[in-house]
């Protein structure tokens, strides 16, 4: 059985859903599933609109893609999002294999190529993996279960409502036993039953959704390092390249001397790389490139070229005069995005106003596993090994840049050590197919760490000013937020200096607070470096803001936190975004808002869930405080605790709770893991993430000057709450929505610990 | 062209002595289970044993570990069945997982040396070993486990 439950012992708010279970109990009792028991009553459950129709190639339900069954009772489920972390690999093949009634021992998962149109949208980014494919996997499952009873039935020559399927079997009511294997061929050969045909398992009748007591599909392989990444795969022939790329985004060599480079032993060639510049959407960044026999001599090689840059239009990019504009221009009028009420008259009649400013500076993802990715260019074709979150955009941008038809390229999907968003930008794959094809051989492309936190698509650095109009009894009458940061859209189209409406439906536009006067508006920021998504994207800078000012808004009118958040939210009510002034073109995580609507009761719900888990109100000693702060994103709702202790001068957190609802939870082990590590993500932006620009080129290259929260100095004792929900109320994000609200519960219990306030990320682990 | 030993085998590999071993592990033995995370002795992703002891292969040379005995992840175990590895499955420890098999390295040298340890000292002994996913306090849980057995 996994121990992990026993280990993390909740207590405190009895709304917790996971509870003390033995795997083995479900394998020994898997209840027999009768079809026909259930083929006259209500059986299909009902389905809900999603996002997922709106992505590209949206959604694919035809278990003949998904599933195959071997004689030898072997199923092998497709997992066709990419595994970095988050348990998708294992998550939706375990919804498939539960509503199927397979045994989970007996189910081998393989890996889809990156193909949309026979698997569905494949980008594995935005939380939206199992929110966008659980129905699909319930009823992928669900037909497979009936086409093997429909063979079954046909075999023995009676009714397919008179026959069980539990735990990989079929039985007849005589009491004739066919295993999966024995009907593989004739299953797979029925008809697939359409949705409201199907009767599907009732949730008392699941053994492994819901549960949380399933491994991890690659563990075994984990744990003896077979499990292979990108730079793990070899094929015969291949070189190795490491490149020198420019310092400054847009800048290119004016010359270069690749002589002592290749009097490297084991150095066969240097190439230079066409440049790009801002907008270049996922383009490699160009640069000199050296083709070696192996890793080591393609570094070596690199730090024996001489190069003379040219910085190009950003050599002027430096981060702290940068960040005094962004400031000026956050405490002045921007472009209005939200406007409810009228808050110009509720400032000018306000008794008093009070405003701050916060600010956050680049962050680069920095996954354990730096970018790597293999490409074979041949003649026939196009072969890439590469660990992306977006497999099929990958296919096509290769394609796009190498000037062939997406056919002639196959993109093979290695796990992913890491993505957070980085490995959504296939630029590193494109490098490789572009060397291969120089070179004439299969060519890995291997950053180095200095590559990682020097060239990625970084998180924005951002300003964000709040204000707010009180009245005498010092209740908020107005609120003007405005936030201030390059936006993304300069990676993909000429810069206006504007965001652009996914930004700010993450947090901004969407402040959910019952206020009546409020505006929301946007000061101009232009990028000057590339700008890419880092998990929970512009949440991280709003939910600083405004959970900080939360904090502060407490300490000034002399309120009880908790008391202070729960005045703001309100009472419990569904938001009306036309009501209450949300622009247009709101976004809602693509979600549609009568099916994923903003709900303040769910907010306050996470909020007193990870309060009361905490202890919130309890006596501590001088130096510690508790913080609270909650975000919905990702059509999530995430709140907070953090018990900071100040030792030796340093912050440290000796306990955090944080309370999830993502709707249904469908592996509540690996939501319990994914709020586990946003608590240490989380940390480590609060403390440590920051990314500096001088003269245009970043300043930090490794764990030296860019590092991350260790295991002497993370959140112990995370405690995850998750508010149980029926299947009926739909699964949300996960794997970002937790990373928000930690970083402003943080700098709320350092308040409180000393009485300092901190404003700017990242904050130091110095006090 | 070096001599080494690795996981019990003596192994010939065209590779000069400057080599990390690191990449001598890696790109000549072909064994892909050590991982290269920062290649200047801060993450931990390329832990392994050098005769029994947890060492990072990215700041040793092919040189200085000929004659001695390196183990791998592939190595630790004949049958991937260390008390440890055992451990980080019960708990299924990883996310992404790209650090694990330093982690698992470090704590099998660690508990050898240490075979019941405090926390405070194995939260000091795992924190040259970066798990950017946040896997700490599992992988804390897990060298209890492996330690205590509960
Ligand atoms: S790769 Fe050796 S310590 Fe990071
Ligand atoms: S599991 Fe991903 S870095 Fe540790």
């Amino acid at each position: 059985m996994l121990k992990y439950l026993e280990e993390t012992q909740v207590t405190g708010t009895g709304s917790l859903l996971v509870q003390k279970l033995s795997r083995r109990m479900f394998l020994g009792t898997g209840t027999a599933f009768a079809i026909g028991a259930f083929a006259t009553q209500a059986q299909a459950f009902p389905t809900w609109a999603t996002g997922a129709t709106a992505m590209p190639n949206g959604v694919r339900e035809d278990p003949l893609i998904f599933v195959s069954i071997d004689e030898d009772g072997t199923v092998t489920l497709v997992a066709h999002r990419s595994e970095m972390g988050t348990g998708a690999r294992t998550s939706l093949p375990m919804i498939m294999a539960d509503e199927m009634e397979a045994d989970w021992e007996r189910v081998k998962i393989i890996q889809a190529e990156g193909d949309e149109p026979k698997y569905g949208n494949q980008d594995t980014d935005g939380s939206r993996s199992l929110r966008h494919h659980i129905q699909a996997a319930r009823k992928i499952g669900g037909a497979v279960r009936h086409m093997l009873a429909a063979a079954a039935a046909d075999r023995w020559g009676v009714d397919a409502a008179t026959v069980t399927v539990a735990n990989h079997e079929v039985k007849s009511a005589s009491g004739d036993v066919l295993g999966f294997g024995d009907l593989a061929e004739a299953a797979m050969a029925m008809p697939v039953p359409a949705h409201d045909e199907v009767a599907y398992k009732s949730e008392d009748a699941f053994r492994y959704i819901g549960k949380g007591q399933v491994q991890i599909t690659d563990l075994r392989d984990i744990t003896t390092g077979d499990a292979i990444y990108g730079a793990d795969v070899s094929v015969e022939g291949m070189k190795i390249a490491v490149i020198a790329r420019p310092p400054v985004v847009g800048g290119r060599a004016l010359s270069f001397d690749a002589t002592d480079a290749l009097n490297v032993p084991g150095v066969i060639s240097v190439h230079e790389l066409p440049y790009s510049n801002i907008p270049a959407k996922f383009a490699p960044l160009g640069g000199i490139a050296v083709v070696a026999e192996n890793t080591y001599a393609a570094i070596q090689g690199r730090e024996s070229l001489i190069i003379e840059w040219e910085a190009g239009p950003h050599g002027g990019y430096n981060s702290e005069p940068f960040m005094e504009e962004m400031k000026a221009a956050a405490g002045q009028p921007g472009v209005v995005l939200r406007e409810q009420g009228d808050p110009d008259a509720a400032f000018a009649d306000a008794a008093r106003t009070f405003g701050q400013t916060y600010t956050q500076a680049h962050m680069a993802h920095i996954a354990m596993e730096p970018p790597a990715a293999l490409a074979s260019v041949t003649d026939q074709g196009i072969e890439i090994w590469a660990p992306v979150q977006s497999p099929y955009t990958t296919r096509t941008d290769v394609a796009e840049a190498m000037g062939v038809d997406p056919a002639n390229v196959k993109v093979n999907v290695t796990l992913l050590g890491g993505g957070f968003g980085r490995k959504s930008k296939a630029d590193f794959v494109t490098e490789a197919a572009l060397l291969s094809r120089e070179v004439g051989a299969p060519v890995r492309v291997q950053w180095t760490r200095e590559d990682d936190v020097r060239h990625s698509f970084y998180h924005t650095a951002s300003a964000e000013r709040i204000e707010v109009a009180l009245d005498e009894d010092g209740k908020v009458t107005g609120w003007k937020h405005n936030s201030v940061a390059p936006s993304i859209l300069s990676t993909f189209a000429p810069d206006s200096g504007q965001q652009f409406f996914i930004e700010s439906g993450m947090g901004h536009v969407d402040m959910p607070f019952d206020i009546p006067n409020v505006r929301c508006h946007n000061g101009k920021a232009m990028a000057h470096t590339r700008i890419g998504w880092f998990r929970a994207v512009s949440n991280v800078p709003r939910a600083w803001a405004i959970g900080s000012f939360v904090g502060e808004l407490a300490a000034e009118l002399g309120r009880d936190d908790r008391q202070m958040w729960l005045d703001l939210i309100g009472a419990p009510r569904s938001i009306d975004p036309v009501a209450e002034g949300y622009p247009e073109n709101f976004w809602n995580y693509g979600e549609p808002m009568d099916e994923f609507p903003i709900e303040t009761g769910r907010l306050a719900d996470v909020l007193n869930m990870a309060a009361d888990g905490i202890g919130y109100g309890k006596n501590l000693p001088e130096g510690e405080g508790i913080g609270l702060a909650v975000h919905r994103s990702f059509v999530s709702y995430v709140a907070c605790a953090a018990h900071v202790k100040v030792v030796d001068g340093n912050v440290t957190v000796p306990e955090m709770h944080l309370a999830i609802d993502c709707g249904y939870a469908a592996n509540p082990e690996r939501i319990e893991s994914q709020m586990q590590g946003a608590a240490v993500m989380g940390m480590t932006l609060a403390l440590h993430s920051g990314i500096t620009y001088r003269d245009g080129a970043v300043e930090q290259g490794n764990y030296y000057d860019y590092d991350v929260s260790r295991s002497d100095n993370y959140p112990r004792n995370v405690v995850t709450h998750i508010v149980p929900h029926p299947f009926s109320v739909h699964s949300t994000g996960v794997g970002e929505p937790g990373v928000p609200p930690v970083a402003p519960a943080i700098a709320n219990a350092l308040f409180h610990a000393t009485g300092k306030r901190k404003r700017d990320l990242p904050m130091g682990v110095e006090v | 062209m070096a001599l080494l030993n690795i996981n019990g085998s003596d192994v010939e590999l065209q590779a000069e002595d400057a080599m990390p071993l690191l990449w001598a592990v890696r790109d000549i033995a072909g064994m892909t289970g050590t991982k290269y995370g920062c290649g200047v002795g801060l993450c931990g992703a390329c832990t392994v044993h050098i005769d029994g002891v947890a060492e990072r292969s990215c700041q040793l040379t092919v040189g200085e570990v000929t004659g001695k005995a390196i183990t791998t992840i592939e190595g630790l175990d004949p049958d991937g069945e260390h008390r440890v590895q055992q451990a980080w499955r019960e708990l299924n420890v990883p996310q992404c997982g790209f650090c694990q098999s330093g982690q698992i390295m470090q704590a099998a040298s660690f508990l050898a040396e240490k075979p019941d340890p405090s926390d405070d000292e194995i939260l000091d002994a795992m924190s040259g070993n970066v798990c950017r996913c946040g896997c700490y306090q599992r992988i804390v849980a897990a060298v209890r486990l492996a330690s205590t057995g509960s």
